[in-house]
């Protein structure tokens, strides 16, 4: 059996067996809106931390204190007050749905054109229920079955307390706390997200998804992701879910940190759908995000797969830094923008080591007023001997009021490296509408599979389960785009 | 009541009057041809039949089943039962030729109340087809019409027409392209699927066409107008004289 499969069942069983947990509430000690070294050590101490965390964290924030937002991209950033965020534990604010009566009715038709359950959609929304699954005892469940082959997978907060030798070894040592802007505010503030150890010659057992993982609510704003793959060892890991969510944290800056050994494989898939916004992109997501991979050892490889097609302004570039001698860094990216979306996205495929080998297969969807942008860099270094990459970017637009660009910086420090770019932009054309609706498909549908059709080199490499909602999901994003 | 009833149909497109007032009627089971010379506004109809969008209809009416289909977008046309086999069939990457006739096999049960139809089976319907049509499984394997030679495409829209079994058939200009082999086997297939229950309208510039489907009645169609009609004894004429004293415009 395929181990989705059984992790499907699994939770229907746990789910069945815990229908009747309810969440306690809980008085928490709420941290003050804005930041300051108090709030840092505020969060610190809530994470029982040890000493050496919390120094990282303030390191972190000196940094991030003297560093600017960066403005290189081709995104409209409204300024962010930052002293008017809540770092942690947000209380619920008086602007929350109280039901979902007053939720943005089109969020509600998605939900229900992806066939979601009512309470599962009053939590994506952001309503307050009675009743919710209880994730944890899931969770137990699939840890047993982890642990018996020695796989780690819990949160990043106790892995702090539980594991430190490794995530001191590895935290930070692929994003470095000075990295960027955004990375350094994560680095001084997150909450939680996910830590993965996969030990040597270990084939994880199954996918590992967010979704079955232990996690407070209101830490989506500032997630914290290390998976760190031993020498020949691999794992699938996925990210998201396709369901829409809304959340009350406008900014959304995440940093993942992948380190593959030698022989070690890391798949890493993502379906990103978080709010876009109304049309007007009011009360979107701000996705600011992070993600870097290490192919350390030889013959290592590092594969991320994703589908953008939520948040208002998406910046986003997971990259490979192929260090390993032969070792291979792969990016397949559907991104898909429509209404007042902005999206910056692309990677960053850094050639260190002998013989290393790049994809890059990019497809950008662009609709209604939106602009989708990829941004590309490619660098051959002095040692990248006979190293190679290929990257194809290609762009539809549906409409002619929105914006498609590709920008590709190339960098070649080694004259045996070859580096091939293709790039092509492209319409969905009125014959190709017109063949579907004669056959008697309607627009909606005729659209979702010439886009599909448009994306299908990217929608292969996904886990079996998640293409087909990101199939759907790519279908229901571009609603009311064409005619 | 006729299958397809074209009452003084006026139509343009981008401002240019075409279409001059057309009267037609088609019976169930029977096989109508219009030919005419190039410019004369054959392709035109079968657009403005099928509700393509830019074309506007300016006057008269198309009754199917004694329904106007004025209102009724391309789609929803498709679903009443008209077909339209292109005169140039499009491609689209990417898109898997089974999902793509599944899809439209589907849509038409959807639209009739009925249950979609199941994959293994539809698998089964499809290769059953096909197989008369001469076309092999690699073919339907591939991304819609894409890297067809366009004998393979003109088969393939015979092959969605017995998939979809319209009550009307529009063959825009089906011969186009063809060579004397793929002529014969389009035509056979066509020819299957004649029926009692079924009208066709067959649009063609060349009466070589008819040799093989052979029609009930032959309209000519020059200047926007239909200039004169008779049984199939008309396109021989044609072939004989040219389109040359058919009609005033022509």
């Amino acid at each position: 059996m395929v181990a989705t499969v059984e992790t499907i069942e699994a939770v229907e069983q746990a789910t069945g067996a815990y229908k009747y947990g309810f969440v306690t509430d809980i008085e928490t000690e709420k941290a003050p809106r804005g930041l300051s070294e108090d709030v840092i050590r505020f969060i610190s101490a809530k994470k029982l931390e040890p000493e050496w965390m919390l120094d990282w964290r303030l390191k972190a924030y000196r940094y991030w204190l003297k560093m600017t937002p960066p403005d290189w991209a081709k995104l409209n950033v409204p300024p962010i007050d930052y002293d008017d965020i809540y770092y942690y534990a947000a209380p619920k604010s008086a602007e929350a749905p109280k039901s979902l009566d007053e939720v943005d009715p089109e969020l509600l038709r998605t939900y229900e054109k992806l066939g979601i359950p009512l309470n599962e959609q009053k939590m994506l929304a952001g309503v307050a229920v009675d009743a919710v699954f209880d994730s944890v005892s899931v969770a137990t469940t699939f840890r047993e079955e982890l642990a018996k082959a020695g796989v780690i997978f819990c949160p990043i907060s106790e892995a702090i307390r539980e594991y430190p030798d490794l995530v001191r070894k590895y935290m930070g040592s692929v994003v470095p706390v000075s990295d960027n802007y955004f990375s350094a505010l994560n680095s001084a503030v997150f909450t939680d997200g996910s830590f993965v150890y996969i030990p040597d010659g270990v084939r994880c057992p199954m996918e590992l998804s967010t979704y079955f993982r232990i996690n407070e609510k209101n830490t989506g704003q500032f997630e914290r992701t290390l998976i760190i793959a031993e020498d020949s060892s691999y794992v699938s890991y996925l990210e998201g879910c396709t369901a829409p969510q809304r959340d009350e944290n406008q900014l959304h800056a995440a940093v993942v940190e992948l380190v593959a050994q030698a022989d070690a494989e890391i798949k890493y898939s993502t379906v990103q759908n978080w709010y876009p916004g109304d049309e007007t992109g009011k009360g979107g997501i701000y996705n600011f995000v992070t993600k870097r991979g290490a192919c350390r050892g030889d013959r290592s490889k590092i594969s991320w797969t994703q589908v953008e097609t939520g948040s208002a302004i998406t910046w986003k570039y997971p990259s490979c830094v192929l260090k390993g001698k032969d070792s291979v860094g792969e990016f397949y990216s559907v991104a898909v923008t429509n209404g007042a979306q902005q999206a910056d996205t692309g990677t960053k495929m850094i050639h260190l080591g002998e013989g290393s080998r790049s994809t890059i297969i990019s497809k950008g969807i662009s609709a209604g007023r939106s602009n989708n942008t990829y941004r590309g860099l490619v660098e051959m270094n002095k040692a990248a001997e006979n190293s190679r990459n290929f990257t194809q970017c290609d762009s539809l637009l549906v409409g002619d009021t929105c914006g498609a660009h590709t920008v590709p910086y190339m960098v070649s420090r080694n004259p045996s490296a070859k580096i091939e770019h293709e790039a092509t932009t492209s319409r969905i054309s009125e014959d190709q509408l017109f063949y579907c609706l004669q056959r008697g498909l309607d627009e909606e549908e005729a659209v979702s599979l010439i886009v599909n059709g448009f994306c299908k080199e990217v929608m292969k490499e996904l886990p079996m389960e998640f293409a087909v909602e990101a199939q759907k999901l790519i279908g229901i994003s571009l609603e009311g785009s064409v005619g | 009541m006729s299958l397809l009833e074209i009452k003084n149909l006026h139509a343009r497109i981008n401002d240019t009057d075409i279409l001059h007032g057309i009267d037609l009627t088609i019976g169930r089971g029977e096989v109508h041809a219009i030919m005419g010379p190039n410019g004369s506004g054959k392709s035109t109809l079968s657009y403005v039949l099928s509700g393509r969008d830019g074309y506007e209809v300016t006057g008269g009416d198309i009754l199917l089943d004694g329904k106007s289909v004025l209102e009724m977008e391309a789609d929803e046309r498709g679903r009443a039962g008209m077909f339209l086999a292109f005169q140039y069939p499009v491609e689209l990457p990417g898109v898997g030729g089974m999902a793509f006739l599944r899809a439209a096999v589907n849509a038409r049960l959807r639209e009739a109340g009925k249950d979609e139809v199941d994959q293994l089976e539809f698998v089964k319907m499809v290769r059953a087809e096909a197989k008369g049509l001469g076309i092999k499984d690699d073919m339907l394997k591939r991304p819609v019409n894409v890297g067809f030679s366009g004998g393979e495409k003109k088969r393939y829209e015979i092959l969605q027409m017995a998939l979809l079994k319209p009550s009307l058939a529009i063959l825009d200009e089906t011969d186009s392209g063809l060579d004397v082999d793929a002529l014969k086997i389009v035509s056979e297939g066509v020819n299957l699927l004649r029926s009692a229950e079924r009208g066709m309208l067959v649009i063609t510039h060349y009466q070589r066409l008819l040799n093989h489907i052979v029609p009930d009645q032959v309209h000519i169609l020059a200047g926007g107008r239909i200039v004169k009609s008779g049984d199939k004894t008309l396109a021989l004429e044609v072939e004989e004289n040219g389109y040359a004293g058919l009609g005033d415009a022509a």
